[in-house]
């Protein structure tokens, strides 16, 4: 077994003002907390299925999504409740679609890892490893071919490197200069497959590269280094009007599911990579710096607490959709009065994102 | 005033209208472009719309399908041109995984108005990895439509109705019909919800669908020489099946041969014969049969690849048994 080492610590100042440094602090803890009570949920039989969770992973989604626009889109993995959380969808809807009520943001159907909202395009809450790559592809093309300013951010683990879709779709992305910002979160390991057990060449980079795109690296671990690192691969996809690729090295503190035993990495390299924690260091360098009191801190959490507690019991009071509507979205209701054939190409997009 | 085309101009003209309609329409597939298209359906189109809408893609089914899908989520109305269907297996997985569950996946938040066309079929001897017939595959999938036209009219009139869906569609053009000419009436307009009879029988009825079409009516032919009136269904749409159709045909003739050039085993003939079985079982005069394709991988030589396949003959001798 490879030992995997963090990287060096975080150095230098916040370049960031105090209500920036603290709305993003803000995110993480709400992720953190929100996640912590969903293992708590898991183990009383609330939520089911499967649940991947993000801890230690959270400087990612939020450094990344607090770069991106409003309309930009997202496509994110089973991994995925920080990145719908930090995209601004309400943590009751998430915790409700845990505990797949039919007030959950997908009315039960997805679960854990099929959160989807349309208000803040998020497009999944994939479960396919690679499958989302194709989608934000098309997602990007459909903004270039209409002429919208939006790009399209799709993450996704080391794993995906593997899939052909990962290959097919960096190629295609550059080939037709498309707005994809390809977020690679490279937690090292793949369920229990290390990268270097997976793959021959683990310079991520290199790998993008070929594919003839601006590759970036970030310390995944560091809020500072992923958003200032997303900023400018942002800067660089606009200049270079084609997709950018950046990874962000990060870590994963649980286990892959809740199903796993983690026999294929040591504790020590787990506490090792805590020592680096994303929420912890952040914190240090904010006080530090005097930007951040503890009991500024304690307030956020308070609030984090509160919300995650507002979730819940928004998510127990939930419904369960009737079993009568089992049927109802596989496919678009007929219209009322169907037109005999013939072309009825001047309809609205049915695939816009149906508001509200 | 009808006009002679063959299926190939059908489906030309077909994609050329809905180009030329819909700014948001646009083609995407191996060798669409330049190439004028693997069968030459999409020649000229190049020089006509450019190449922002006529988009050749590199040799990565999974990646431009995906591609599409996501497309379509964006606003836009692709027709993705995937050169058979054997090599759409390639991207089975978005179509299956996303395309057909994105929708009720998201809790009905979001849809795929999408259209996939594919080549499909044997009868041109190019063995077992370009002559298959998985339509009945496609079929099994909730959440996607398929459809199968197999006369000039549908050519020409299907697209319009698919692109205007809603929910992805899967169009299967039997190869064996690219060339075949016919009238196309001033009313070419179609459905994409019902099978239509093509020849109005009462002895027996033969449901079919696709390149088995002109074979079913071949038949029919012969059996009319013989004095026996053989109804011809096309069901066209292969999901959602048109039971009522289906139901029709049986309670009319109540004798019914199923045509299908997939294999027999779970085959789309097996749940056509199904439905009769718990819809109209007790309207039979006899057991339902059906000619399907041999199990086999689908040889090259021309005499096994027709052994294989489904024929008129095969078709005249499964209806001359059961009718004793
Ligand atoms: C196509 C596919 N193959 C296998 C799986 C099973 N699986 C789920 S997650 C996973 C590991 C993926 O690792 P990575 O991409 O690094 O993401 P991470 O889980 O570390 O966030 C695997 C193998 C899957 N969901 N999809």
């Amino acid at each position: 077994m490879t030992d995997h080492h963090a990287a060096a610590p975080p150095s230098g100042p916040v370049p960031w003002d105090k209500a920036f440094a603290l709305r993003l602090l803000t995110d993480m803890l709400r992720i953190r907390r929100m996640e912590e009570k969903s293992a708590e949920l898991y183990g009383a039989g609330k939520i089911r299925g499967f649940l991947h969770l993000y801890i230690g992973e959270e400087a990612t989604a939020v450094g990344a999504l607090h770069a991106l626009a409003p309309d930009d889109n997202i496509v994110a993995t089973y991994r995925e409740h920080g990145h719908a959380l930090v995209r601004g969808m309400e943590m009751g809807s998430i915790m409700a679609e845990m505990y797949g009520k039919h007030e959950g943001c997908a009315r039960g159907h997805g679960g854990s890892m099929h959160l989807f909202d349309a208000r803040t395009r998020l497009y999944g809450g994939n479960a396919i490893v690679g499958g989302g790559l194709p989608l934000a592809v098309g997602l990007a093309l459909a903004s270039k071919m209409q002429h919208e300013q939006r790009i399209t951010a799709c993450f996704f683990g080391d794993g995906a490197v593997a899939e052909g879709a990962f290959h097919e779709s960096l190629n295609l992305a550059a080939l037709w200069k498309l707005p994809v910002l390809f977020c690679c979160e490279n937690n090292l390991y793949g369920m229990g497959t290390a990268l270097e057990r997976s793959e021959s060449q683990t310079d991520l980079c290199a790998k993008a590269a070929s594919y003839n795109m601006p590759a970036l690296r970030a310390d995944g671990m560091d809020i500072v280094a992923v958003h200032e690192a997303s900023k400018q691969a942002l800067r660089t996809l606009r200049e270079s009007a084609g997709p950018v690729f950046v990874e962000y090295q990060t870590y994963r503190f649980r286990a892959h599911s809740m199903f796993d035993a983690e026999l294929y990495r040591q504790k020590a390299e787990i506490e090792e990579w805590k020592t680096r924690g994303p929420i912890h260091t952040f914190t240090a360098r904010l006080k530090a710096e005097g930007k951040l009191t503890e009991e500024e801190f304690l307030a956020i959490d308070a609030a984090a607490n509160e919300e995650v507690a507002a979730a819940v019991a928004f998510a127990e009071a939930g419904t369960w959709e009737p079993v009568d509507d089992l049927l109802k979205d596989v496919m678009t209701p007929p219209p009322p009065a169907p037109r005999p054939g013939g072309g009825d190409a001047g309809s609205p997009p049915a695939a816009a994102p149906c508001e509200g | 005033m009808s006009r002679k085309l063959s299926y190939r101009e059908a489906m030309r003209e077909a994609m050329h209208e809905a180009l030329a309609n819909d700014p948001r329409v646009f083609l995407m597939g191996e060798d669409v472009g330049r190439y004028g298209g693997t069968y030459a359906f999409s020649k000229g189109f190049l020089d006509e719309f450019g190449p922002e809408r006529i988009r050749d893609t590199p040799l990565s089914e999974l990646g431009f399908v995906g591609a599409a899908i996501g497309a379509a989520l964006g606003g836009m109305r692709p027709i993705v041109e995937v050169m058979t269907v054997n090599f759409s297996l390639l991207a089975l997985d978005q179509i299956v995984n996303t395309a057909a569950a994105l929708r009720h996946m998201s809790g009905g938040q979001f849809s795929v108005p999408l259209v996939i066309r594919m080549a499909t079929g044997a009868g041109r001897q190019l063995a077992a990895q370009h002559s298959h017939s998985l339509e009945g595959w496609y079929a099994h999938i909730p959440g996607i439509k398929v459809l199968a036209p197999a006369t000039i009219e549908d050519a020409r009139g299907m697209l319009a109705p698919a692109l205007a869906d809603p929910d992805p569609v899967v169009i299967f053009e039997h190869a064996g019909l690219f060339n075949i000419e016919g009238d196309l009436p001033d009313d070419w307009s179609a459905d994409i919800r019902s099978a239509r009879v093509r020849r109005q029988g009462k002895d027996v009825a033969i449901i079919t669908h696709g390149g088995s079409l002109p074979k079913a009516l071949a038949a029919a032919q012969t059996l009319a020489e013989q004095g026996i009136e053989a109804e011809v269904l096309d069901l066209r749409v292969l999901r959602p099946l048109d039971s009522e159709s289906i139901a029709a045909a049986v309670a009319k003739c109540r004798r019914v041969v199923v045509v299908d050039e997939g294999w027999r085993s779970g085959s789309l003939a097996a749940e056509v014969m199904a439905r009769i079985m718990e819809s109209a079982f007790y309207e039979l005069d006899a057991p339902v049969v059906r000619v399907c394709s041999e199990e086999v991988p689908i040889p090259y030589a021309k005499h096994l690849e027709d052994a294989a396949l489904p024929q008129p003959e095969k078709i005249v001798a499964a209806v001359k048994e059961m009718m004793g």
